[in-house]
């Protein structure tokens, strides 16, 4: 009588252990996902203010019409590389990040531009959006660090396989950013 | 490995742990008064089961009104008033990427019209928190430091700091509240009584007892828990810049803010006692060196060293010291 008993117990133990290990790792995945989900909204949203810019500098800038160029060049190369897959994507969109900053670096040689309620108030919006880029990344980068070591990690190993859990990508930096960074200290 | 994750859990538990031992305290602490005023009146159980009972739901009601409400309680109390986007787009951006760079909801954004510079947070989980920040602060600093300062608050929020810091101060002030209530009434119920029942005066003896105790409960009890209240609060301003540079990557941004906030000596108006330890600088005084036992916040000083310490950075030497806090 005895030994049925401790075999159900442990049983109902172990599937309680089981239970709270995958419950754990949806949670994590989910939160991998959301992050995902965060880049995509920003992206997007640089998309939308792209061409409010170029429409408020175009008038302006006659003299520098390439550099607008490639700025709504590179925008379309990242709408279009959106259901490309991350890589591609991430490829794309630093492409546009590069033409957004040599966009801004011609403005700085317009003082009309410069002085601009418009164009500051979009050059306010899209710094945010490329810091709000760059944020959402790093915390995409955290819980995909959080969700792979709970992968990883012995007891979590032995189920996390055989239920259909795999490793995720990191978001990898653009290959400037390994250069010496700027700090500007304003 | 200890993550932003633990750290919330431990916060949580802390917060409802608090809770229980405040109102355990009360109900102690009410069941003694009681028991005192029933000496004097010849029933002492009923009147210390009565007092107990009504301790504990003064304990219960106020955490569960610091818990729904207390966040616009400090709010009003600092006569912050919520922004738009369109009045304030830059603190509305920053505070947007921070909540990204954290992981959390958009908070509700409030300015505090104060030429002193200070920030704090508040609410009860990331869904329903609020950042306010003083005018004064927010014309004194850069978008990075900007940044800095609202990643500072961004991990309180994320952190459940601010759910144990809102249930810290409106416990301590309702426990402040009834010691003063106490201390009133016991001198008005005890004195009065005692001399027109003389006849029971052999119990005399031990109501005065009982008021004693109940007296240096009653002086102890604030003094406690503005104890409990502020050395936890220094290693969480710690944390918080620790945090903060975790979700900035830029050490810079936050030192340079703290000592534009270390070089102004004004007091903000609308803080006090119960909201001190809110704050990103203590609100109340700014006294140069020293980290005493009263104090609710680090020295800044110290805290600028410890961010150094990140980048690589020499320590603050003497001169910038003083340079920095205006003494001699």
């Amino acid at each position: 009588m005895l030994v049925p008993i401790i075999i159900i117990v442990v049983l109902v133990v172990l599937v309680v252990f089981v239970v709270g290990i995958y419950n754990g790792l949806v949670t994590k995945r989910n939160r991998v996902d959301e992050a995902n989900s965060q880049i995509q909204v920003q992206l997007k949203r640089r998309h939308d203010l792209i061409p409010n810019l170029v429409n408020a500098v175009k008038g302006y800038m006659d003299f520098e019409k390439g550099v607008l160029t490639t700025v709504t060049e590179a925008r379309a190369g990242a709408i279009a590389a959106g259901a490309q897959g991350p890589a591609a994507q991430a490829q794309a969109e630093n492409v546009l990040t590069g033409a957004l900053r040599s966009l801004f670096a011609v403005v700085e040689n317009y003082p009309q531009l410069k002085a601009n309620e418009n164009v500051l108030s979009l050059q306010e919006q899209l710094t945010t959006t490329e810091n709000q880029i760059s944020f959402s990344r790093q915390h995409y980068n955290a819980t995909v660090l959080e969700f792979n070591n709970s992968l990883q990690v012995f007891p979590n190993v032995l189920i996390a396989g055989p239920m259909g859990f795999t490793k995720r990508e990191f978001f990898e930096a653009e290959p400037e950013a390994a250069e010496v960074p700027v700090v500007n200290l304003g | 490995m200890t993550t932003f994750y633990s750290e919330e859990s431990a916060n949580r538990r802390n917060s409802f742990l608090l809770a229980l031992v405040v109102v355990a305290f009360l109900a102690v602490f009410g069941f003694v008064i009681g028991y005192a005023i029933g000496y004097a009146n010849g029933d002492p159980v009923l009147w210390g089961i009565g007092a107990l009972a009504i301790a504990v739901a003064v304990g219960l009601l106020s955490a569960m009104g610091s818990y729904y409400g207390g966040d616009q309680l400090v709010l009003a109390s600092s006569h912050a008033q919520e922004v738009t986007r369109e009045q304030s787009p830059q603190l509305f951006n920053v505070v947007g990427e921070m909540a990204v760079a954290a992981g959390i909801p958009m908070p509700k954004v409030y300015i505090i019209d104060d030429p002193s510079p200070n920030a704090f947070a508040t609410g009860r989980d990331p869904q329903h928190s609020s950042v306010a920040i003083t005018s004064g602060l927010l014309s004194k600093l850069t978008r990075e430091e900007l940044q800095g300062v609202l990643g500072h608050e961004m991990s309180h929020i994320r952190n459940y700091d601010i759910r144990f810091t809102l249930i810290v101060g409106v416990m301590v002030g309702s426990i402040a509240l009834l010691a003063q209530l106490f201390l009133r009434y016991t001198f008005w119920f005890g004195g009065g009584r005692r001399s027109g029942n003389d006849n029971n005066s052999g119990g005399g003896g031990l109501a005065i007892v009982f008021l004693l105790v109940g007296v240096v409960l009653a002086i102890l009890a604030p003094i406690f828990t503005a104890l409990v209240q502020m050395a936890v609060s220094r290693q969480r301003e710690y944390l918080a810049d620790a945090s903060s540079v975790e979700l900035t990557r830029n050490p810079h941004g936050l030192e340079t803010a703290l000592a534009k906030l270390a070089a102004d000596n004004e007091s903000l108006h609308s803080a006090n006692g119960a909201t001190q330890h809110l704050y990103i600088v203590n609100p109340l005084k700014k006294l140069g060196g020293g980290s005493d036992l009263f104090s609710t916040h680090p020295p800044i000083v110290d805290r600028i060293n410890r961010l150094r310490q990140l980048t690589g950075d020499p320590p603050m030497d003497p001169s910038e010291v003083r340079q920095l806090t205006g003494l001699e």
